[in-house]
């Protein structure tokens, strides 16, 4: 079929056609939009499903843009590292673009509406497109695609939300141009933008300047984009103001597309060798990792704004993968690419819950969550799971990766690396079981309106919960058929 | 010894878990439905345990893989005799609370009382998964289940001190399982790449690897990583649940989770490391000395207690302790006698318990100063508060006096003579803590007369519902101690495997 | 000496880029941070195309439609390909920073961030 032999293409061309034929039809008929992004995105995943099930029978393939032959042209490359994560992205913006009807009518203006969406697919269309394709320069593209769309999306949230935004952009550009100055010492160097090509040049050159440059630039640049302390300062605020909507589907991809990046680079362009050996980057960026995972657990636990919460959690989360990546052996990269997922699922999960719970209460404050738990009693329980999760406990998705990550450190025998894991584990436990208590055991003065959120919200929050309940009980077949080859063969 | 693989194990860890559906489904609404669901649960549940007894008397051993997430680390069960001990006597006294509970949350018109059931069969089947783990993954699985889904049960009664009370108890469970037990694990797995139990120990094989101190801090780990089983300093937690409501603490707190701890913990000490390597490294001594001082000091704190299930928690406290100086001698009959304390001891707490909720119920008094002739009104349940207390103490004929017998004959074994002293002195304790209350309820005079509303020498005790269980569970220390062949057989079975004779 | 010299052009971009980076982190007015912005862009830009350059070479227009193309003779059209990108990106994202400058502006009456800060805290 013709459809799926091109579908490595279509999956990114398609939201991007649509993204900009939505606003057209946004001015002639409004409402029409909606389904349309849905039915797109919903296309989408079924594609993706079809590109990870190619790839688990036939191995890595790759797509020939316009026929060109690469290093010339640009090339997608198709391995079950970027057919998993293409997958994880494909479905929260799926999932979320159900979601967003709702939420999105009650948070902004009805004749804005169309472009809500066709920065949507944008986003999603950018952020697939860095997944699959395999040429650095398309990545920096497509990277770009996804943070202007991700700073408009952003700046349609509350009052505070241009400035949070702007922030967000200048900090965001940095870390783009940053990654565009590695682009190019790299082209200088090898005169090749094309990844498996570079792979194949770039060993002869590795005490180069050149190339050690390239490689910081390329390091420090993902780290602003994916809000790797200390360049987080833009993240809170940015998710904190941006609708729920985006602020859900946003949290849970764009850093994890973004550590997707960054093993592409350490080890994909580059060998192992080269930052663990010549450069030795892991030993560093393990360290800020765990600076990263204490620092953004306790200041979490210091706020009391539910997405505030969130987002310093994420500045851990992020921390966790860096870690994972940086302790270079097979456990830890495999916790590491299994966190992508699950960190995925349970930050979809809990934005969404917040977003729900905005819905309904307006407020962000979680003090003011009481009795919330019979109320909103499918809501609060997908809170619970994901809560459980967050904190690392079985039998949900989060204790699996973090067992991964754990047994990695424990290889290497890094035991403050180990105690951070658990540190921030414990934290988190602090951090939901006391918003638990309040939802469930406190009484609220004025609850007597609030009532469980519409079906289209509803089903997307299940859905995610039950994910992160599945893909923990299955962990052990998505690693065996996916994360096993996408682990380096130096490992 | 052969293996066979059997669907039941999976069941009688299912059966409650689809019960709590069924539970939450019913609802407060048709809570005649409900109540229905768990008892019919708990039956199966016990049949099915029940049912497993005879293949394992006969030396086979039952096993189902659930999950396989690598070679050596997979969610698989495994009923030895060990674990179905505790599995036959959870389930057992699930049967027996599950009517309790009914009476007490009835009478009392407490609220949440889905949440409660729901929360109670969803703790059961977890502690059934922690029972039939064959490796120490799967354990910790379980153990953290139990834990979150306690949780609800100690706050059950939302008011500031439950909160209090179950804060701590989360804090102090969750923190030392995933701050030590966990950490521990993962080096066990890291060393030897797995953490499937073994009779004789999974490090005895890695010996020559594993440097001595190395070991000694896993131990430490895995030791500070079951607070569950309340050994000192990690037993604040245990007082501190007792805002619990009483069937809870009665099961959960007497039974499935303190248990779930010394079970754990016992799989440790015996499965994990194995009594070679402890009795090389002379840790089995530090264990002794770690659970002496908890007997004696527990005794002593239950002592100046007046709230009535505060003695009795810090008793449990103690009596925990037994269970682990009886495996940390090392010796066959200690084993034996410290398997056979998780189930005597069982059926006389949960008594105990059972009559302190049962005197709330009728009196609402919660004191021990409160007592004072309140075996005239109550006659049933201070009969069943005095066979409970006598087989803590160890007199025969109770079955909390087999138990200490085989600990006793065990550190002659082992030769601690000491022990036996540290035995008999903590007896005397728990007399001293005990029978001041059947003495005060029976031969005190009471002293609110115009508070008693049965007026004096009138009967008044607690609903059936409750007092039936609780004097079954009383007649169940007298018997255990005329019959206690299944356990017994367990225990030496048990016993004869981990120490290969 | 030589090596600063013979790579002037490097020294150029980098000195650029210092001034951009320096405006867009140290000063305070949120326009002169977007001008800093837009600097730093240009500085990446004349490094790509700088790179491209090479001596005694004209613009890759290939004129003699036989015998043996040398590749000296052409600078190479890869950079400045990727640059018409770049700025396309820039400018994208010099757009969008200005709606948002805008709409901070009509919300704070000022882009100045230490009296935006202010007008929040006080609102607090």
């Amino acid at each position: 079929m013709i459809v799926l032999e091109h579908a490595a293409i279509l999956v990114v061309v398609i939201p991007l056609l649509v993204s900009f034929f939505n606003v057209i039809i946004g001015l002639w008929k409004k409402n029409l939009c909606y389904p349309m992004t849905v039915l797109t995105l919903g296309f989408c995943l079924i594609l993706t499903v079809n590109i990870i099930v190619s790839v688990i029978e036939i191995g890595t393939f790759s797509y020939r843009l316009g026929g060109w032959t690469p290093p010339w042209g640009i090339e997608y490359v198709i391995d079950h590292l970027n057919a998993y994560i293409a997958i994880i992205v494909s479905f929260i913006s799926f999932i979320f673009a159900i979601y967003s009807r709702k939420s999105i009518e009650k948070e902004i203006s009805s004749e804005k509406i169309p472009y809500f969406y066709t920065l949507y697919l944008l986003l999603a269309a950018g952020l697939l497109g860095i997944t699959l394709t395999g040429d650095l320069f398309n990545i920096f593209v497509f990277l770009e695609i996804t943070s202007l769309s991700a700073y408009a999306l952003i700046a349609i949230g509350d009052e505070n939300a241009p400035l949070a935004s702007f922030n967000y952009l200048i900090m965001g550009t940095i870390g783009a141009c940053f990654y565009l100055l590695g682009v190019g010492y790299l082209y200088i160097s090898t005169g090749s933008l094309n990844i498996a090509d570079l792979a194949g040049l770039l060993p002869g050159l590795y005490h180069s300047k050149t190339i050690i440059a390239a490689f910081g630039f390329f390091i420090v640049g993902i780290a602003v984009k994916i809000a790797f302390f200390p360049f987080h300062i833009w993240l809170p605020d940015a998710y904190t103001h941006a609708p729920s909507a985006v602020s859900a589907f946003v949290a849970s991809t764009m850093t994890k597309v973004g550590a997707y990046v960054m093993i592409r680079i350490m080890y994909t362009v580059f060998e192992p060798r080269f930052s663990t050996d010549i450069l030795p980057i892991t030993a560093i960026l393990g360290w800020i990792a765990a600076a990263a995972i204490i620092f953004g657990s306790i200041l979490a636990l210091a706020q009391k704004d539910i997405k505030r919460i969130l987002s310093y959690i994420i500045i851990a989360e992020v921390g966790y993968i860096v870690m994972g990546v940086s302790i270079a052996n097979k456990s830890g990269f495999t916790g590491a690419v299994l966190h992508i997922m699950n960190d995925a699922l349970m930050m979809a999960c809990l934005f969404s819950v917040a977003g729900a719970i905005i819905y309904r209460t307006g407020s962000r404050d979680i003090y003011t969550f009481g009795g919330l738990g019979r109320k909103m009693p499918f809501t609060m329980a997908a809170l619970f799971v994901s809560a459980v999760s967050i904190a690392g406990l079985p039998p949900t998705a989060g204790f699996f990766s973090k067992w991964y990550l754990l047994l990695g450190t424990i290889y290497e025998k890094k035991w403050i690396f180990a105690g951070s894991l658990i540190f921030s584990s414990l934290v988190n436990a602090v951090i939901f079981f006391r918003i638990l208590e309040i939802v469930y055991f406190k009484k609220h003065p004025q609850t007597g309106l609030i009532k469980e959120v519409p079906m289209s919200m509803l089903i997307p929050i299940l859905i995610t919960a039950g994910g992160i309940l599945i893909t923990g009980f299955y962990s052990g077949d998505i690693i065996s058929s996916i994360i096993r080859f996408a682990v380096p063969r130096e490992f | 010894m052969d293996i066979v693989g059997s669907y039941k194990p999976l069941l009688a860890i299912s059966v409650s878990l689809i019960a709590a559906l069924f539970i939450f489904f019913s609802g407060e609404k048709s809570r005649n439905l409900r109540e229905v669901w768990t008892i019919l649960a708990a039956v199966i549940k016990f049949t099915i345990v029940a049912s497993m007894v005879h293949d394992v008397i006969d030396g086979k051993i039952l096993e189902y893989t659930l999950a396989s997430i690598e070679p050596g680390l997979s969610i698989q069960f495994r009923v030895d005799a060990f674990g179905l001990m505790f599995a036959l006597i959870a389930s057992f006294l699930w049967i027996i609370t599950s009517f309790y509970s009914i009476g007490y949350m009835r009478t009392l018109n407490e609220n949440a009382q889905t949440r409660y059931f729901v929360c109670f069969a969803i703790a059961l089947s977890a502690a059934m998964g922690v029972a039939f783990s064959s490796n120490m993954f799967t354990t910790f699985l379980f153990y953290e289940i139990i834990t979150i889904c306690t949780y609800p049960l100690v706050a059950h009664k939302e008011t500031p001190e439950a909160m209090q009370g179950a804060r701590k108890y989360l804090a102090y469970l969750l923190g030392t399982s995933v701050g030590f037990q966990l950490i521990a694990m993962i080096i066990t797995y890291s060393i030897s790449g797995t953490t499937d139990f073994s009779s004789n120990g999974i490090f005895t094989e890695l010996r020559s690897q594993v440097s001595n101190t190395f070991l000694t801090i896993v131990f430490f780990l895995y030791m500070a990583g079951v607070a569950k089983a309340a050994i000192m300093p990690f037993h604040a937690w245990l007082p501190a649940a007792m805002v619990a409501p009483t069937p809870v603490s009665a099961l959960l707190h007497a039974v499935a989770v303190v248990k779930a701890g010394v079970f754990v913990a016992l799989r440790i000490v015996l499965y994990v490391f194995g009594i070679d390597i402890l009795s090389e490294l002379g840790l089995g001594m530090v264990l002794t000395c770690f659970a002496s001082f908890t007997i004696l000091a527990a005794s002593i704190i239950a002592l100046r207690q007046n709230n009535l299930k505060a003695r009795l928690a810090y008793s449990t406290v103690s009596q925990l302790s037994y269970i682990i100086l009886g495996a940390s001698l090392l010796s066959p009959s200690a084993i034996t006698g410290s398997i056979l304390h998780i189930a005597l001891h069982a059926f006389g707490k949960i008594t105990l318990f059972f009559t302190a909720g049962a005197i709330y119920v009728a009196t609402h008094k919660t004191n021990i100063s409160e007592l004072n002739g309140i075996g005239k009104q109550m006659p049933f349940t201070m009969t069943a508060f005095t066979l409970g207390a006598l087989s803590m103490i160890g007199i025969p004929p109770m079955g909390g006096f087999l138990s200490k017998w085989y600990i006793i004959l065990g550190s002659i074994e082992a030769d601690l003579i000491p022990v036996i002293i540290l035995l008999a002195g903590s007896a005397l304790l728990n007399a001293a803590y005990f029978l001041p209350i059947v003495y005060a309820a029976f031969f005190n005079e009471p002293q609110d007369h115009h508070n008693n509303k049965g007026g004096k020498g009138n009967i008044n005790e607690a609903p059936a519902l409750m007092v039936v269980p609780l004097l079954l569970t009383a007649m169940g220390t007298l018997v255990l101690f005329f019959t206690p062949s299944t356990f017994l057989h367990l225990a030496i079975k048990v016993a004869t495997l981990v120490t290969g004779n | 000496m030589d090596f600063i010299i013979t790579k002037y052009h490097y020294w150029f971009y980098v000195s650029l880029m210092m001034v951009g980076l320096y405006a867009m982190i140290v000063k305070k007015n949120f326009v002169k941070k977007l001008v800093g912005m837009n600097i730093f862009q240009t500085s990446i830009i004349l490094f790509f195309v700088s790179s491209a350059t090479k001596i005694h070479a004209t613009i890759p227009i290939i004129q003699e439609t036989e015998g043996i193309i040398n590749p000296a003779h052409y600078m190479n059209p890869l950079p400045h390909v990727l640059m018409l990108t770049a700025i396309v990106v820039m400018v994208s994202s010099f757009g969008v920073a200005l709606a948002l400058l805008i709409m901070i502006y009509k919300k704070y009456k000022t882009l100045d961030e230490d009296e935006i800060l202010d007008i929040m805290r006080n609102k607090q």
